[in-house]
């Protein structure tokens, strides 16, 4: 059913946890399945310096969102808010037509933590 | 990936589906190359057979106390519960058009009822209280002079709560209402008695007691005719038409036998593994919930909720140390993920997307349960650590 790559994500996720002086975090839950991703990030000249998230949700939120925070850690902002979800599926080598849903979750999370970011700076 | 080569299998999801007894195998063999006729025939090619399906029809009656005449074979446990439903439907039209169940029945029959509700017939879902129990004066107060059916599961699929089937046939057959009973999860696992129960109806399915898929059985009861649900041949006396599965039949004829043989003492073994397993849990997971913890359970299931994480993500752990379990909820995009046995239950919906069934079955050992004793707590704790719904908790961990 899933990829290896899911299936790396799933049982070794990169970049998970808190971050205690993070510059913004961004929460989305799925409406859909109730799958929630926090993200929490560290923003320094517009660059994405680091990176963490929590997900409650399937194997394919939770590789959706280990692979964004691979994705757009070092990214500008602007990188980060162009990251759609199929970007992530396909980095994932594509998932089941029925999770696809998950996959929004990731960059869904990054674009609130984004825009949380930059509502701040104003 | 999956199942991986060097772990050890350990198969947890027997009311999903069992592999087929050794013994019910080895009956089958001779009738698909050998005794291969059609029963229907009169030549020796079919009167080789016929004697086959009337032993399993035998053997079938024996178990469920019944005559072998009042055995329909069908494909499955869903054709059984759509026959008896829409059969019954059908032929009491005159009466009525009015059937009481519950709201945590098999889609088999929840869906059916949907499809019927369509054409014009009044449903009554039962609810359940916390623990899955019905209310039985609510039962008995919802029958009016137009039902015409009360259907009620033997055993709850996903939670292993059994509904009280001989005070329900007390009442049903006090108001005279037809009773039809969906028992594929408890045949086998409970002892199972029509006339004890006083069901009119009753549906069971091969593939969960050891015999193969695509065979399955509804007991009919003498004077409660059914329009049948497919119309041709003259088979099983006009009740169901279509030649019958002889090996599949033949299979589940054994599997019954073997299941009578057993029933003194498989539950008995089944029982204390599932203790303890859910002893297991509770004391090395914390908060989880147990699932009808304190409702009649079929021996063999345990449902549980692990807080703050999510079901299917704990099944993948589970499948890639090589346990194989299930889960209630499916993340899937035209679903909310809750299970609708436990949303009827009442649980928190966000609870009640962590559930997982584990099912026993009599292979199942103590070092199986050992296994997965070693390997729950690590999975969930990992899932905890990464939730952001368990943040801030401590994670009490009971000695
Ligand atoms: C309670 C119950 N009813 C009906 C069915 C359907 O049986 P089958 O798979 O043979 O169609 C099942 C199978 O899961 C079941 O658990
Ligand atoms: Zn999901």
């Amino acid at each position: 059913m899933y990829s290896e790559k899911v299936l790396d994500h799933f049982t070794n996720p990169r970049n998970v946890g808190e971050m205690t002086n993070a510059d913004a975090t961004g929460e989305f839950g799925s409406s859909h399945c109730g799958d929630t991703i926090k993200v929490f990030l560290k923003v320094e000249d517009n660059v994405i310096q680091d990176i963490k998230f929590k997900t409650f949700g399937c194997a394919a939120a939770i590789a959706s969102s280990s692979i964004m925070t691979e994705m757009v850690r070092g990214k500008t902002l602007e990188d980060g808010l162009q990251l759609t979800n199929d970007m992530v599926a396909e980095a994932l080598d594509g998932l089941p037509p029925e999770k696809m849903h998950c996959s929004c979750l990731a960059a869904d999370g990054l674009h609130k933590a984004i825009q949380n970011y930059l509502n701040g700076q104003k | 990936m999956k199942g991986e080569r060097d772990v050890k299998r350990i198969y947890l999801d027997n009311n999903a589906t069992t592999a087929v007894r050794p013994e019910v195998l080895q009956g089958m063999l001779p009738f698909f190359c050998e005794a291969f006729g059609n029963p229907s025939s009169v030549h020796w090619a079919g009167s080789q057979v016929s004697p086959a399906i009337e032993k399993a029809r035998g053997q079938v009656a024996q178990l469920l106390n019944c005559q072998p005449t009042e055995i329909v074979f069908t494909a499955c446990g869903s054709e059984g519960d759509n026959f008896a439903l829409k059969g019954t439907v059908d032929v009491l039209r005159e009466k009525g058009n009015h059937i009481i169940t519950t709201a945590v029945e098999h889609p088999a029959v929840l869906d059916t009822c949907r499809f019927l509700e369509k054409k014009g017939v009044e449903i009554t879902y039962l609810p359940v209280d916390g623990e899955g129990r019905l209310d039985l004066d609510l039962l008995e107060r919802s029958i009016t002079p137009r039902t015409i059916l009360i259907s009620v599961m033997w055993a709850n699929n996903e939670t292993g709560v059994v509904f009280p089937i001989h005070e329900i046939g007390v009442v049903a057959r006090r108001h005279k209402v037809r009773f039809f009973c969906d028992a594929v999860q408890a045949v086998g696992r409970l002892p199972v008695d029509v006339q004890k129960a006083q069901v009119d109806l009753l549906s069971l399915s091969g593939h969960k007691i050891g015999a193969p898929k695509g065979v399955g059985a509804l007991f009919v009861r003498k004077g409660n005719p059914l329009t049948p649900l497919i119309h041709g041949g003259h088979q099983e006396r006009r009740r169901r038409a279509g030649t019958h599965n002889v090996p599949g039949i033949v299979g589940l004829g054994i599997a019954c036998q073997k299941a009578m043989d057993e029933l003194s003492f498989v539950p008995g073994r089944m029982e204390p593994l599932r203790e303890c397993l859910q002893s297991g849990l509770l004391t090395l997971v914390p908060e989880i919930k147990v699932n009808g913890a304190s409702a009649p359970r079929l021996p063999n299931t345990l449902n549980l909720c692990f807080a703050g994480i999510e079901g299917e993500a704990l099944l993948l752990h589970l499948d890639i140390a090589g346990i194989a379990a299930s889960s209630g909820s499916a993340c899937t995009s035209d679903d909310h993920g809750m299970s609708h046995v436990l949303e009827a239950m009442g649980v928190d919906p966000l609870l009640g997307q962590s559930s997982v069934r584990f099912s026993l079955g009599r292979d199942t050992v103590a070092e199986d349960i050992d296994r997965v004793l070693e390997v729950v707590p690590g999975v969930v704790q990992k899932l905890r650590d990464m939730s952001p719904f368990w943040e801030g908790r401590a994670c009490r961990r009971a000695s």
